[in-house]
C-alpha cells in the first residue's frame, strides 16, 4: 500500500517527467492539469503509463476524467489502491 | 573519398552549428549510422550518414555554424576486408531508411534552401583550419545527467568545467546552472559565430549553443522565414469537411479495453492513417514542388506537427505511415514527440516529410487553415473531436464529430482534387478496423 504522500509524489513525478520545465511547487492542485500545465492527449497517456509503471494501477481509459486536476487524480489512485487490495 | 555534408534540415534551414561528433577519424560507418549532433536554429538534430565508409578526416570542429552544404566530414570508401564480393550484401535495404531517390530529393532540398543563402559549397575557411584538440567531453558523458547536458548545452558550459554534486559527483542541472551564472561572459555569446575559431584559441571559449531565450528567438525567426516564404509563394487553397468520428471512436474505444495501457491507441493515430492511406490513392498531395513542377514522393513521410513544450512548432517525419499499423503509428508518433521536445530529432525526419498533418484538436478548436510547409504541396488539419448536431437518414442526432481541412499549393492541383481527398480521408475514417 502506498501512502496519500508517496501517490502525490508518484503523479508529480509522472508529470514532471512529461512537462520538465513544470515547477511541482507552482501546480494548483486544484485546477485542471491539462489546462494549467498545456499537457495534451500524447503527454496524458504517458502520464498514465507512467503511472501504472510505478504502481501497477491501470487506469481504464473511461475513467480519464476522473483525473483531471491533481487532487482528483490523487484520491482516485488512492481509491483504485484500496479497491485493488481489498479484492 | 566523399564529403559528407551539413544536410538541410528542413526548406527553412540555412545553417547549422556542430554541436557534437559522435565519430572520430578512422571510425567505420554506415549508412544511417548518427554520427554528428547538429543544432539548426529549430533544434538538435542527430545527423544521420548515407553512405558505408571510413570517417577519414573531420573538417569542421564542435562548436562551429556553418552553412548547408558546407563539407562536414571527409569519408573514404570501406576498407576491402569490410566489404562483401557483392556490394548488394552489404548495403541490406532495411524498411524504414529512406531510399537512393529520397537521399537525391533530400539534397535537392538542401540546395532549395540554400537558395539566396551563401553558396552551399564554398566554404574555404572551414576547409583550411585544422579542427581543434577534441575536448574530452566524453570523459563526462557518463557523469552528467541528459538534463544537465542540455542545460549546459543551452546555457553555454562546458561540462569539463563543472564540479557536480550529485551520486559519485554526477553533474545536475543545478550545478550546470550555477556554473553558468559564475562564468557568465559580459557579453552574450555572438548567435552568428564565424565558422571556425582558430585553434589557438582555446575551444572551450567557443560558443557551442545558444541560450533557451535565444533559442527562443531562433526558433520564431526560423518558423516566421519559413511561413512567410509559404504565404509568398504558394497559392493556397482552402477546404473542410465535417467528419462523423462516431465509428472510429467506437472501435478505438473497444479496441483500447484490449490492450495494456502502454499499447492503447489515441484518436490522432488513426487520423494520422487515414491521410497517409489517402495519400497512397493521391499521389498528387504527397510530393514537392520544386523548379516550378510537382515531383510526386517515393513513399509517404506524414510531417506530424508537434508543438515544443514553452513555443515553437516542429513537423517531424513519421517514415512511411501508409505502411504502419496503428500500433506502430503510436509508437513512431510517441517516439517523435519525445525527441521532439528532448531535441534529438534524426535528419532524415527533418528532410523526409512528404505532407503534413497539424491536430490541435487538444487545443480545443474547431478547425485549423494551415499553412503549406514549403516545398510540400497540402497540409491536412484536423480540429477538436466533439458532440455535434448530426443530421443522418432524415434523423437529426448528436454525434462526435471532426473537421477535417486541407490547405493546398493551386500550383500543383486543384480544389477538385483536394476536395477528393478530403472524402478519402472521411471514407477511411469510416472503416477503422481498416486502418
Amino acid at each position: 500500500m502506498t501512502t496519500e504522500q508517496e501517490l502525490t509524489a508518484v503523479v508529480i513525478g509522472a508529470v514532471t517527467e512529461i512537462a520538465p520545465d513544470v515547477d511541482p511547487h507552482a501546480i494548483d492542485p486544484d485546477a485542471d492539469l491539462a489546462d494549467q500545465l498545456d499537457i495534451d492527449s500524447m503527454d496524458f497517456l504517458n502520464i498514465v503509463v507512467a503511472i501504472h509503471d510505478r504502481t501497477g494501477i491501470e487506469i481504464p481509459e473511461r475513467d480519464y476524467p476522473k483525473l483531471g486536476t491533481l487532487n482528483d487524480a490523487i484520491s482516485y489512485l488512492a481509491t483504485a489502491q484500496r479497491q485493488g487490495a481489498g479484492a | 573519398m566523399s564529403e559528407f555534408l551539413m544536410p538541410s534540415l528542413g526548406a527553412d534551414m540555412e545553417a547549422g552549428t556542430l554541436l557534437e561528433w559522435y565519430v572520430k577519424p578512422g571510425a567505420t560507418v554506415k549508412r544511417g549510422d548518427i554520427v554528428a549532433l547538429v543544432d539548426t536554429s529549430k533544434a538538435e538534430i542527430e545527423i544521420e550518414i548515407f553512405e558505408n565508409g571510413v570517417i577519414d578526416e573531420l573538417l569542421v570542429p564542435e562548436g562551429a555554424r556553418v552553412p548547408v552544404g558546407t563539407a562536414l566530414a571527409i569519408v573514404r570508401a570501406p576498407e576491402p576486408a569490410a566489404v562483401g564480393a557483392n556490394p548488394a550484401t552489404v548495403e541490406a535495404p532495411t524498411e524504414s531508411r529512406p531510399s537512393e531517390p529520397e537521399a537525391t530529393l533530400a539534397a535537392a532540398l538542401a540546395g532549395a534552401a540554400a537558395a539566396g543563402a551563401a553558396p552551399p559549397l564554398s566554404a574555404p575557411v572551414t576547409r583550411a583550419a585544422p579542427p581543434p584538440p577534441h575536448r574530452s567531453r566524453g570523459d563526462h558523458r557518463g557523469h552528467a545527467s541528459p538534463v544537465a547536458r542540455r542545460a549546459a548545452s543551452n546555457l553555454g558550459v562546458d561540462l569539463a568545467a563543472v564540479v557536480g554534486t550529485g551520486p559519485d559527483g554526477a553533474i545536475r542541472k543545478a550545478d550546470v546552472e550555477r556554473a553558468a551564472v559564475a562564468s557568465r561572459p559580459a557579453v552574450a555569446a555572438p548567435i552568428e559565430a564565424p565558422p571556425v575559431v582558430p585553434a589557438q584559441t582555446a575551444p572551450v571559449q567557443t560558443p557551442r549553443a545558444t541560450t533557451a531565450g535565444d533559442r527562443q528567438a531562433l526558433m520564431r525567426e526560423a518558423i516566421g522565414a519559413l511561413m512567410a516564404r509559404s504565404k509568398r509563394e504558394i497559392p493556397h487553397y482552402y477546404l473542410q469537411l465535417e467528419i462523423d468520428f462516431s465509428k472510429s471512436l467506437d472501435w478505438l474505444h473497444a479496441d483500447n479495453l484490449q490492450r495494456s495501457v502502454e499499447e492503447r491507441l489515441l484518436p490522432s493515430a488513426l487520423l494520422l492513417s487515414a491521410v497517409a492511406r489517402a495519400a497512397v490513392e493521391m499521389p498528387e498531395m504527397n510530393g514537392f514542388w520544386l523548379d516550378g513542377a510537382f515531383r510526386p514522393a517515393t513513399g509517404v513521410h506524414l510531417g506530424v506537427a508537434i508543438s515544443l513544450r514553452g513555443g515553437g512548432l516542429i513537423a517531424p517525419a513519421l517514415h512511411d505511415a501508409d505502411r504502419k499499423s496503428l500500433e506502430e503509428i503510436m509508437r513512431g508518433v510517441r517516439d517523435l514527440v519525445q525527441r521532439a521536445r528532448a531535441g534529438r530529432l534524426r535528419s532524415s525526419e527533418m528532410s523526409d516529410p512528404t505532407i503534413t498533418v497539424t491536430n490541435l484538436g487538444d487545443r480545443g478548436v474547431d478547425l485549423v487553415h494551415g499553412v503549406i510547409y514549403p516545398p510540400q504541396v497540402a497540409l491536412v488539419g484536423f480540429g477538436a473531436v466533439r458532440e455535434r448536431a448530426w443530421a443522418a437518414d432524415g434523423m437529426l442526432g448528436v454525434r462526435p464529430t471532426v473537421i477535417a481541412t486541407l490547405a493546398a499549393d493551386h500550383r500543383a492541383g486543384d480544389g477538385h482534387a483536394g476536395s477528393r481527398f478530403l472524402t478519402l480521408i472521411e471514407r477511411n475514417l469510416q472503416e477503422p478496423e481498416e486502418l
